[in-house]
This record gives C-alpha cells, structure tokens and sequence, in this order.
C-alpha cells in the first residue's frame, strides 16, 4: 500500500513526497533544528523534458504547437505567448479580429484553469475534506455548481480554439476558424448562468480564514483592461519595463535539488500571478465585475499568499463578464490575414498566464528555423519565494502536530497554484 | 451488481498531463456518474488518501525517463488488474521522448542534468516496461475513445451490464 503522506522524523525533519493535488510532481524536505529551520528544500520532480534544446532548428511557423505541449492546462498561454513571439520577430502584427480570439481563449484558459485549482484543489481545505469527490450530499450543490463555471470556460476555450487543451485553431498570425453563431449564442447563455455561481465562490474565498503574509515582491503585466495581454512589466517597488527587456531585470538562480530553475527579479525574491495581478493592476478589472466584487476589492493589496485564491476566484468573475461583453458586440468573420513571412529575427512574447508572467524570446536563422530560445515560466519564478514562505510558516507553527504541520504546507503550496509540468521544461541559454 | 464500483487508479508520469486535463473536465458532465460507479483508489490529481492496491484498472500517462518511475510503474502493474496507457507519451514515448532523437552535440550538453537527476539514457513508453492492456492515443487523449474504454472496462468488471 502507498499513501502519499508526510513522512515526518523524531530529528526535526520532514519529508513529503508527492504533493498532492497540484498540477505535477513535487516534493519538500525541510530540516528544523532548536525551533528554527535550517533548510527547506521544495524540489520540482517533473522530469525534464528538454523543450529549449528541442526547439532549436525547428521551422518557425510550427513551433507554437510544438511548446503548447510544455504544459497541458495552460497550453493556450504558452501556444499564444510562442506565436506572438515569433510574430515580433518577424515583424507581424495580427489583425483586431486575431488579437480579440486570442484575449477570449485567454479567458476560457484563465475560467477553466482558476476552476480547477480553486474548486478541485482548495476547495476540499477550505470543508476539511480530502477532496470533492468526499463531499457530501448537502455539499453536492456547490459542487454542482462549481463544475458549471469550469465548463463554461471549457467551452469557451473550444468554441473559440477548437479544443480546451492544446487548441487547433490559433496558429502564427491568425485562427484558422472563427466562432460560428450559433455556437456563441449559447454559450453566452452558459456564461451568464456561471456568473453567479462564480461569485458565490468570491465569497467563499473572501471569507476563507487561511492566513500567511509574506513581504515580497510583486511582479505582472499592467494592461489597460485586465486583458492578461500587452502592457509594461510592473513590479511593486516601482519598476516598469518593456517587455522586451524582462530577461535584463531577472537573474536565473540554479537549484541544484530541483529539476526547474529558478528566478529572481533585480535580486530580489518576487511572486507572479493572480495575486500579483490584482495588487498591482485591479483597478482595470471591467466595469460590470468592478459593481458586484467592490465589497471584497478591500483585501487588496496584500501579502497574504492565500489572497491569490481570492483573486483568482475575482478573476474567473472578470474573465466571463469580459467574454460575455466581446461575444456579444462583435461578429467573426472569416478574414484573409496577410501571410506572415518567415525571416531572421529576434522577439519577444509575454502574456499572463493562469499562475503569472509567461516569457518567451526566440532567435530566427536565415533558413527561418529556431537558432535559440528562452522561456521563463511562472512557477520558475515563484519557486524561491514559495521556498522561503514554506520556511515562514513552519517557523510561525513550529508546535503544530507534525501531521497538521504537513497538512498546513501543502496547502499552502496549494495556494501558490505551481504548474510543475511547466517548470521543468530546460531551460537553455545561449548568451548572444 | 447494485453498489458495485470499478476501482481504478489514475497515475502520470513525464508529460504536460494534459490528458489529467482531459480526464478532470470530463468531470464537467461525467461526476455524478462517476462517483456512483467509480472508486477512486489511487488518484494524486483529486485526493491525498491514496492506495496503491486492489485496483481494477490503472490508466497511466506519461513516458519513463528514469528507473524510479519504472519501478512506480512495475508496483502500478503489479497491483492492478488491467492497465490502460493514455495520451500520446505514455503509448508511444513522443514527445516526451524528444532527447532520445537529439544528435551528439545536444545530447552531450544535456548529460550533466540527465547523470544529475539520474534519468535513464533512453525516455521509455510504457509498454516498454510493462504489460500494457490497452491504448488511449492522442495529444492529449481523445475524449470518445477514453469514455468509450471506461465503459467497456465497467463492463467487463461487472460494474454495468451494456
């Protein structure tokens, strides 16, 4: 028999193998010596793939598909994040009609993604269960209600790229189908019926006691409309760059124990995501959310870590009262794009994805193939400040039952919502 | 036959699990069905309690890359009736598999993290490690095919008649 449990020592040590219910592999060891810890170490153990290395040489024009495969819950980020990539360095810029399916796959991602991690994962802490498929026949409503909101943005995702996972229809410079009417017609029928339920889950979350302040930094994208696209990079001290020139604010941090690199920004430890998000740019949350969100809006900014489930839960709100507002004031219509033309070049593509700041940088040959890349990931970036909060809250609850112990980590890694599928990608520099 | 449950164990290994994916958004329609028919002995994407024993069918994702995972695999095999590959890297390796196709040059600057983390000099599909009763193919898995393959397994174990 297996049971993925603590496995905690009479020495002060503990060990945990397996997080679970998180997207991937991982595990901790954490060393406590006189009620101080000597070391965590939180190692990503997703093997590495090698995706840095396997793009070089690929035609330019198929790579999207290729790195879409990195991660499969948040493939929409990295197949759009790649695509613009290679699209600013070939000089390119898609049509309105493109930019807006890209912003509504986002958003199906974004409903879908937060969905999962906020109603499969955390939801069960938050009832002492240990998961929804435990909960009772008095909770089945909310469970109910809460595969309803995740289907919605499920189908969003497939009505406007094809698929929920590794979508079909966004490629280099266009989508190769638009949305047809009949099929928007009803599912903004399905995203106005999610919209409540959505906001119930707001107040779940708002009202959640779980509690770890950490004074870090925060960094995001600062769009004008929360459009998880475009802007200048941010941070909390005060920063603002383009993106263009992330890769100058951050240095890389090798973590000899864990198959994911790590990151910091101008030296300092930061966080990106959600909570990033809403502290630095929640002012440009839609009008329509703005009215029904105004009453939890005050627990912002804030250094509560599990703060970034709240903000997700607000969000998936913003996310469909968005696409609800698109689908219904534009037509799609089929568009013949200009062809995109291959050719040598250096860009840069950025976007917030589910769990924060998504870097890509591609360098194109002369036989118009990938010559090197660069991709940073979010739970690369978070990976040394989710270390350091782990830390904090063992030394904050250092007389904690070993088992509660165990438990009050995991949910707080929960909370940080890692993708280590993504982190484990390799990533390959070549200085130029 | 009343009550009867398939006890199944979902695992992933080296992938994007995008067919974990797959499998938690076919919860959108499927849950209610799936809790009456189905128990969950092993599934780390849903629950902390898991048990790796007695399991009826065990669908796996994801491609080997090192001998821990084998031997995870060789105990999943061991403790499980039948065992079902799912999505692309876990029936044919690709594309975790990628590093195994990488020419010299490439190979040998990935060396000093493969001999680090101890992978395996080869990434494996499934079947090359163990006895493989059934495909789920695609990237990521094809949802009719899977839900077609749940239901001749509730089949087969008695949990449904047709």
């Amino acid at each position: 028999m297996h049971r993925d449990e603590g496995d905690v020592g009479p020495d002060g040590h503990i060990h945990m193998d397996g997080i679970t219910k998180i997207e991937g592999h991982g595990s901790i060891d954490i060393r406590i010596r006189d009620r101080r810890v000597k070391y965590v170490k939180l190692s990503i153990t997703e093997s590495k793939r090698f995706y840095t290395q396997a793009l070089i040489g690929k035609p330019a024009l198929s790579l999207p598909l290729m790195t879409s495969r990195v991660c499969g819950t948040c493939s929409i980020a990295h197949l759009t994040c790649c695509a613009a990539a290679v699209e600013s360095a070939v000089g390119y810029r898609p049509s309105d009609q493109t930019r807006l399916l890209r912003e509504l796959s986002l958003y199906g991602m974004m409903i879908r993604d937060h969905a999962m991690h906020l109603y499969l994962f955390c939801l069960p802490d938050i009832f002492g269960k240990d998961s929804v498929l435990d909960f009772d026949d008095s909770q089945n409503e909310i469970i109910k209600k809460a595969f309803e909101v995740k289907g919605a943005g499920n189908n969003l995702s497939k009505v406007v790229g094809g698929r929920a996972i590794h979508e079909t229809y966004a490629e280099v410079g266009k989508f190769s189908h638009v949305p047809e009417r009949d099929a928007v017609r009803k599912l903004i029928g399905e995203l106005k019926g999610a919209r409540q339920h959505a906001l119930e889950f707001v107040d779940i979350f708002y009202n959640s006691t779980f509690r770890l302040e950490r004074d870090t930094d925060f960094v995001s994208l600062l769009t004008s409309d929360y459009s998880f696209m475009g802007g200048s990079i941010v941070d909390s001290k005060g920063a603002s760059i383009p993106e263009e020139r992330y890769w100058d604010y951050v240095d890389k941090v090798v973590i000899p124990y864990s198959e994911a690199t790590g990151y910091r920004f101008e030296g300092r430890e930061f966080m990106v995501g959600a909570l990033a998000r809403m502290n630095l740019n929640r002012d440009k949350i839609c009008s329509s959310t703005m009215a029904d969100v105004q009453g939890y809006m005050s627990a912002f900014p804030s250094k509560n870590i599990f703060h970034n489930n709240l903000a997700q839960a607000i969000e998936v709100v913003h996310c469909i009262d968005r696409s609800i507002e698109l689908l219904e004031s534009n037509e799609f219509r089929e568009e013949s794009n200009e062809p995109v033309v291959i050719k040598p070049g250096e860009g840069v593509g950025m976007l917030e994805a589910p769990r924060g700041t998504l870097y890509y940088m591609l360098s194109i040959n002369k036989q118009r193939r990938i010559e090197y890349g660069r991709i940073i990931v979010p739970t690369q970036q978070n990976q040394i400040t989710m270390e350091k909060a782990i830390g904090q809250l063992v030394e904050q609850n250092v007389d904690l039952p070993k088992d509660r112990m165990v438990f009050e980590i995991e949910k707080l890694v929960r909370a940080y919502d890692p993708c280590m599928s993504c982190a484990s990608h390799f990533l390959k520099v070549r200085w130029s | 036959m009343v009550g009867k449950k398939l006890k199944i164990g979902w695992f992933s290994f080296t992938c994007s699990e995008d067919s974990t994916m797959v499998f938690i958004e076919l919860m959108n329609e499927h849950l209610d069905e799936w809790r009456r028919l189905i128990e969950f002995r092993h599934a780390r994407v849903l629950k902390k309690d898991n048990h790796l024993n007695d399991i009826d069918v065990a669908f796996v994702e994801g491609a080997i890359t090192n001998e821990k995972d084998a031997d995870m695999l060789r105990q999943i095999r061991q403790n499980s009736r039948k065992l079902i590959a799912i999505g692309s890297c876990a029936v044919s390796g690709m594309p975790a598999a990628q590093r195994n196709s990488f020419d010299p040059e490439m190979n040998g600057e990935i060396q000093f993290l493969i001999k680090r983390f101890k992978q395996s000099d080869k990434v494996r599909a499934i079947k090359e490690v163990v006895k493989v009763d059934g495909d789920v193919p695609g990237c990521p898995m094809e949802e009719a095919v899977f839900l077609s393959t749940l239901h001749d397994c509730m089949k087969e174990f008695g949990v449904v008649d047709a």
